[in-house]
């Protein structure tokens, strides 16, 4: 990875995922020894800034970090000067002050990301931009794929559900087609734009043909949007795009960013088949961001005039 | 000699500036709807435009200010019927100096400010006090719309003989559409009183949403809402079908979308009376310009797709658009400095507009100077004004421009008092270098050189 920050998947290119993907095959490993950590961004400061709530992002970067030795601060909007009115801009500007290496941003607004790398000289990891992008999200996905299946390119790979309002379809999409699958996003057209198939894919409104698939990839399905009006019924939508035991195949794998809304987008006993990924991948999440720190901050992308010296005995190499 | 009509028209304000006595020397003298184009010593007696002299004649006025036109041009000052100075309520936005300082800067020579202030311009005695106020403050002409409904709401119209008689010179709700359908024709049957033309915003606040930019690819790519199309279009094709059921006269403001020029031009065929505009932003940018998320270029209608600027051009130089405005609006810097879906939407335009277009239509050969420089002045015609004219006799409201001078965009600053422009460190051409208003000079680029003529 050349670029000082990780803002969008399509900043990294085919080469950079594939480095990434191997940088955390070796960290994964790490991760199974019984002593996890590494002591390779010591002394380094990494910054989670939270502005929307988020469970597995946030506790899946910060264990990333913390297995790499940094010193972690995690700032939520919740209890945070945000609440009594900061601007976003000052928020940056004060957390700036500590000099950090690192922010890790998640933001309920597209771009927070990309300011915060304007604002800040800390490396900048976009970890959700509103429905933008979610660039880890992706790359733990490829992971996790490639693990199972043991190949990426040629897979065929349908993302069913919300996808109007999804960065992680929008930075799944780019990154599966980079690494040369083959995409269908489907659901009902309240949540699937047709301009989706901008980004190379082709789009559906029922589910014919996702026999054929090699992966489904169900996107969470808010109950509100649906009460919202913006889709048919809940019972129109498990009626015709639910993924259940009679509509999965063997040999199919099935992956979700989570949280699951189980007997909406998912029927209970697919998440819980032997076909599922979801598990799979929130393991991967840590492996994975460990690789994108590693990366940034001490890799070939690592800043050297503020960068320590990393020997190679001290980080994991690619296996 | 007889006093100099001060304004285009009874109801706009300008400030005391004293008459201009000055000759333009040699310059070329463009005034597309009289039929100038010349070179000439252009001399201004008493604030009036006394004579399109021949060149090195002499015929300097008999004191004043003789400044070198050779290789420059003058032309009619530009008239913009769309701009919001934010008095009252945000005058740490802009307020009637500064807006009508940006306006002269920019070679306008009337503005007309929109009303959706704070509180909105819906009562004849804020109308008035900001007449008064213009007649201190402003550097150029100044006529203020009134709110077509209390306080923009949309559910009940204001007092709109009053505000006439107050002084207002159109009503418009902008910002805003006029929600009820039922509200807008009674608008157009009390135009049959005050005779002002019924200026709007056309949009429907339902298809809009939460939208912060056009509705298409790259808002897909982006994940950001978007705006339609047929936001634009269904409120227009309300309105022009409305004009027609009422006989009235309508100006659609800022329009975007090549749907809503070919409902104006249904429109047209039909008889209606329907004006429209188009701004610089709208003509030379698209929503790829936005792909970087710049809240610069966050405005409403947003930036559409490249095909509505092509059908926009198009239009501009067909005729079907009638004329160009600004829709000049400032913002705080902090507020600008936010993620884009956060951002309010508006960019300034007053100091850009003509270097904007004329660097990106006029010298790729895409539109004629005079057509600009009609464009440009048109505002006045849609609203019921005179427009400026170079003819002898004409009340000064001229500017005189550098067409090869080069600038980029906010490297000294700008006269508004927002630095929110969608083309901020653009190189462009072309540079307004004196604006007169009402007879008088208001601006003067800091470049000019003139000398003084002795009495």
């Amino acid at each position: 990875m050349s670029a000082r920050h990780l803002l969008a998947i399509g900043d990294l290119g085919r080469e950079g995922i594939e480095r990434i993907l191997a940088r955390a095959e070796s960290f994964a490993e790490v991760a199974g020894r019984p002593i996890k950590k590494v002591p390779t961004l010591r002394g380094r400061t990494v910054i989670n800034l939270f502005m929307e709530p988020s469970t597995r992002t946030q506790s899946s970067f910060e264990l990333a970090a913390k297995r790499l030795s940094a010193d972690v601060v995690t700032v939520k909007a919740q209890g945070s000067s945000v609440e009594k009115g900061e601007s976003f801009k000052d928020t940056v500007l004060t957390l700036s002050a500590y000099d950090p290496s690192a922010i890790v941003v998640r933001a309920p607004h597209a771009g927070a990301a990309a300011l915060v790398a304007r604002w800040s000289r800390a490396s900048v990891i976009n970890a959700g931009d509103g429905k933008h992008e979610h660039p880890t999200q992706a790359l733990l996905d490829l992971f996790t794929l490639r693990r199972r299946l043991g190949r990426l390119d040629g897979l065929r790979v349908w993302i069913i559900g919300d996808v109007a309002h999804s960065r992680v379809a929008r930075s799944g999409i780019v990154a599966l087609r980079t690494m040369g699958c083959e995409v269908t996003v489907c659901g009902p057209p309240t949540l699937v734009p047709r301009a989706i198939a901008e980004l190379g894919c082709s789009v559906r409104y029922d589910l014919a043909g996702v026999e054929r698939a090699d992966v489904i990839y169900a996107l969470r399905v808010q109950r509100e949007r649906i009460a919202g009006i913006v889709a048919p019924s809940l019972r129109e939508y498990v009626e015709r795009w639910q993924i259940d035991g009679r509509r999965l195949r063997p040999g199919q794998v099935v992956m979700h960013p989570g949280p699951v809304n189980r007997g909406v987008e998912l029927a209970s006993e697919v998440c819980d088949s032997p076909q599922s990924l979801i598990v799979d991948q929130v393991e991967a999440g840590v492996a994975v961001r460990m690789a994108v720190l590693y990366e940034l901050l001490a890799g070939a992308g690592g800043d050297g005039a503020r960068t320590p010296a990393v020997s190679e005995q001290e980080a994991p190499q690619p296996a | 000699m007889s006093e100099p009509a001060r304004t285009l028209h009874p109801a706009l304000a300008v400030s005391e500036g004293a008459p201009a006595n000055l000759t333009i020397a040699g310059v070329r003298a463009l005034d597309p709807v009289a039929g100038i184009d010349q070179v000439c010593d252009l001399v201004v007696r008493d604030g009036v435009v006394s004579s399109l002299a021949e060149p090195g004649s002499g015929a300097a006025p008999d004191s004043g200010e003789v400044v070198d036109g050779s290789g420059r041009v003058a032309v009619p000052a530009f008239v913009d019927p769309h701009v919001h100075l934010r008095t009252p309520g945000r005058e740490d936005e802009e307020d009637i100096e500064s807006g009508t300082r940006a306006a002269a800067a920019g070679g306008f020579c009337c503005v007309v400010a929109m009303a959706n202030t704070d509180p909105v311009v819906d009562s004849p005695e804020l109308l008035s006090a900001l007449r008064r106020r213009a007649d201190r403050e402003a550097r150029v002409q100044v006529g203020f719309a009134a709110a077509v409904t209390v306080g923009q709401r949309g559910d009940r119209l204001t007092d709109t003989t009053l505000l006439a008689d107050a002084g207002a010179v159109c009503f418009s709700d902008d910002g805003l559409p006029v929600r009820s359908a039922r509200v807008m024709r009674q608008a157009l049957q009390c135009q049959r009183l005050h005779g002002l033309p019924l200026v709007l915003h056309e949009e429907d606040p339902d298809l809009s949403g939460e939208g912060a930019m056009h509705e298409g690819t790259v808002s897909v790519r982006l994940g950001v809402a978007g705006i339609p199309w047929a936001s634009e279009a269904v409120m227009a094709a309300r309105d022009v079908l409305l004009a027609e059921l009422e006989d009235g006269r309508i100006h659609l403001q800022h329009v975007s979308s090549a749907r809503t020029l070919a409902i104006v031009e249904w429109a047209r065929a039909r008889g209606v009376a329907v004006t429209c505009e188009v701004t610089p932003h709208h003509l030379l940018l698209c929503d790829e310009d936005v792909a970087g998320l710049d809240t610069a270029r966050k405005m409403n209608p947003p930036l559409r797709s490249a095909g509505d600027r092509t059908a926009l051009r198009e239009a501009l130089r067909s005729g079907l658009i009638d004329c160009i405005a600004t829709d000049h609006a400032p913002h705080a810097q902090e507020e600008k400095e936010a993620p884009f879906e956060e951002a309010p939407m508006g960019t300034t335009g007053l100091e850009t507009a003509f270097a904007a277009l004329y660097t990106d239509l006029v010298v790729p050969g895409e539109l004629s100077l005079a057509t600009l420089v009609e464009k440009l002045t048109a505002g006045a015609s849609v609203l019921g004004f005179e427009r400026p004219s170079l003819k002898p006799g004409s009340v000064a409201n001229l500017c005189l421009v550098d067409l090869d001078k080069e600038w980029t965009v906010g490297e000294n600053g700008f006269e508004s008092r927002s630095a929110n422009n969608a083309f901020l460190g653009r190189r462009l051409r072309g540079k307004v270098l004196l604006t007169t208003s009402a007879g008088a000079v208001v601006w003067r680029d800091r470049s000019i050189l003139m000398r003084e003529v002795a009495a």
